[in-house]
């Protein structure tokens, strides 16, 4: 179905984007190097003939026991010319650091928040990255591979607010 | 006005210690009140109020807890805290099999959970290569649509509770409390009902079903037609709704809007249409689309998907014929109960299926459906075993909800109530 639009990427990046594949269904998937993903993402938007406008879900996945261990999948669309793509990004454990793509479409803002607070994967460029479903105070990553299914934490004593009528800020204020 | 009444209708001649009793009444437009000039005018000393609603709050639907910042009554910031309602359904479905995830999935969007049966199912059967027999199809589309009319009754008939027209809510519920008892008839249920399974659907329509849920319809649309009636001409509705939240096509886009909202901006992006799945494909119906991005507008998108979800159901009553409603591939569905008792190649697929579970081949796969609120997609990693490796949840209200502070920045605070009404949060999917 799209392609054309894996081929025209592996042609401008040919050592970016590689082992492009067809998957199950039709969708048209590739891998993308870590590093190159913000580039990729803006030629994605930027090129008149793809003009990937949408990235309607970005997640991640834990492959324990393979090398790289993560993965990030990027699910993009086109409403121009209604193409998907899938682009996958595998990232080691050891260097859990991707460039955010929020300059490129600002609505994966709370899925690389997700990302970090399930599999705390850090994102560089990202205004607000923050835990999105625990609790600051929480340990570990919870749908990581090797965290336990029942696993129990203790309760985090309350946060101390300074003045819970005006909300954070200066105490000298009038 | 009456005589004697004083400020807000209250009796200052009503028996002392009664409310108002011992008040004046004010004075008001003596030439000692008056402001002097360019008073009025002059700049007033700012300073920014951090407004803390939530997480209990009776206009937020759930347990979301919003931080605003305000200057004035504008707002200028606004921070959403959400996972309040987080229940791990990721992490809870990989490690339950894949029969065991759909109670789970009706958990998700709690007002349409059919549709979320039917996404996690087609989800499946797209890496199962799986195709499901006609009547199925036509089953699965009647219940989604079925559900897509609660879910837009009810956020209908919430946003104009929440702005004050308590007989729009009234008119809502009694619509979708039919609906239910239809369900309940159907699948057992009444809010969590469960129907799809990986393969087809759990049961057929009971008798006479058909014909009570087209009164049903009847009923639904007359309702439908009362409460539109009521509010697109009411003018505190429309006072409060028209220009306020709104967002452009490009920004709605870019946030990764889908479903109604998306519509609502101008964008004509609807699954249903662009990659057809079921049998949409052989379904008349219109998909409408807004101009302007306001609530208005998001409003008016639902009340007309109501109109086009009534039209498809009928033309699927027309249309489905009798048949299979689950496939006879007994690697994904229980083989009948004749066959179990009977026979012990059925007896083993039975005993199969029980304790191990649907075997469904490795690979991963994005699935993607319209769900009331918009794209309701899955993505699934499978190792090859009995259970989801992997089990990603794109929630359709995630990305609205995070797109909130764009669509407020500069407006009321009272702008914030149906803005939060008009994208229909869900905590139950949003917060998973």
């Amino acid at each position: 179905m799209s392609k054309a639009v894996i081929d025209a990427l592996v042609q401008r990046f040919p050592d970016v984007v590689t082992d492009a594949y067809e998957g199950v269904g039709g969708d048209d998937c590739a891998f993308v190097k870590k590093d190159r993903i913000v580039e990729v993402c803006q030629a994605l938007k930027d090129d008149p003939e793809l003009r990937f406008n949408m990235a309607p879900y970005v997640t991640a996945v834990d492959y324990l026991g393979q090398q790289p261990r993560f993965e990030l999948v990027y699910n993009l669309y086109s409403s121009s010319t209604n193409r998907r793509i899938r682009l996958r990004v595998r990232v080691p454990e050891d260097d859990l650091v991707v460039p955010s793509v929020w300059s490129v479409w600002r609505g994966v803002d709370w899925f690389e928040r997700y990302c970090f607070d399930m599999y705390g994967i850090r994102f560089t460029g990202h205004p607000d990255l923050r835990r999105l479903f625990m609790y600051d105070e929480f340990v570990g990553h919870p749908l990581r591979k090797d965290y336990p299914l029942r696993a129990r934490q203790p309760l985090v004593p309350e946060r101390e607010v300074k003045d819970i009528y005006r909300g954070p800020g200066p105490a000298t204020r009038d | 006005m009456t005589e004697g009444k004083g400020v807000g209708g209250i009796d200052t001649r009503a028996t002392p210690g009664s409310a108002g009793a011992g008040l004046s009444a004010p004075q008001l437009g003596g030439p000692a009140a008056g402001p002097a000039d360019g008073e009025l005018e002059a700049p007033l000393r700012g300073k920014r109020m951090t407004v803390n609603l939530g997480p209990s709050h009776p206009a937020t639907h759930g347990v979301t807890r919003l931080v605003v910042e305000l200057d004035g009554e504008n707002i200028e910031a606004m921070k959403i805290d959400i996972g309040y309602l987080h229940r791990g359904f990721e992490k809870s479905c990989e490690n339950g099999t894949w029969t065991q995830v759909f109670p789970y999935t009706d958990r998700l969007n709690y007002v349409s959970s059919i549709m979320n049966n039917v996404g996690f199912a087609l989800g499946v059967e797209k890496l199962c290569r799986l195709d499901i027999p006609d009547r199925a199809k036509y089953l699965r589309v009647i219940t989604s649509e079925v559900h897509r009319i609660c879910d837009h009754l009810t956020l209908v008939g919430a946003m104009g509770m929440e702005l004050g027209a308590m007989t729009v809510f009234l008119y809502a519920i009694e619509a979708r409390d039919l609906i239910y008892d239809r369900l309940a008839e159907l699948v057992g249920a009444r809010l969590t009902s469960n129907y799809a399974r990986i393969g087809g659907v759990a049961r057929d329509v009971p008798e006479g079903w058909i014909e009570k849920m087209t009164k049903t319809l009847d009923r639904t649309r007359d309702l439908v037609d009362e409460i539109d009636a009521l509010l697109a001409r009411n003018r505190i509705f429309i006072d409060r709704t028209r220009g306020t939240g709104k967002v452009s096509r490009e920004l709605a886009c870019e946030l990764g809007f889908t479903g109604p909202c998306l519509r609502a901006a101008g964008e004509p992006y609807d699954i249903r249409k662009a990659a057809p799945y079921l049998v949409y494909d052989r379904l008349d119906f219109d998909i409408p689309v807004g101009s302007n991005g306001d609530n208005f507008d998001r409003y008016l998108m639902r009340i007309e998907e109501m109109r086009q979800s009534d039209k498809i159901i009928r033309q699927c009553f027309a249309q489905m014929e009798p048949g299979d409603i689950i496939v006879r591939d007994f690697r994904y569905a229980l083989p009948p109960k004749p066959l179990v008792y009977g026979t012990i190649e059925g007896l083993m697929a039975h005993f199969k299926l029980v304790m191990e579970g649907i075997k469904v081949p490795a690979g991963e796969v994005y699935s993607y459906t319209e769900a009331a609120n918009g794209e309701l997609g899955f993505y699934i990693v499978s190792d090859g075993g009995g259970r989801p490796y992997k089990l990603g949840l794109r929630a359709p209200g995630w990305p609205m909800v995070a797109g909130l502070p764009y669509m407020l920045k500069g407006s009321l605070l009272a702008d914030l109530i149906p803005t939060y009404d008009s994208i229909n949060m869900i905590g139950g999917e949003v917060e998973q």
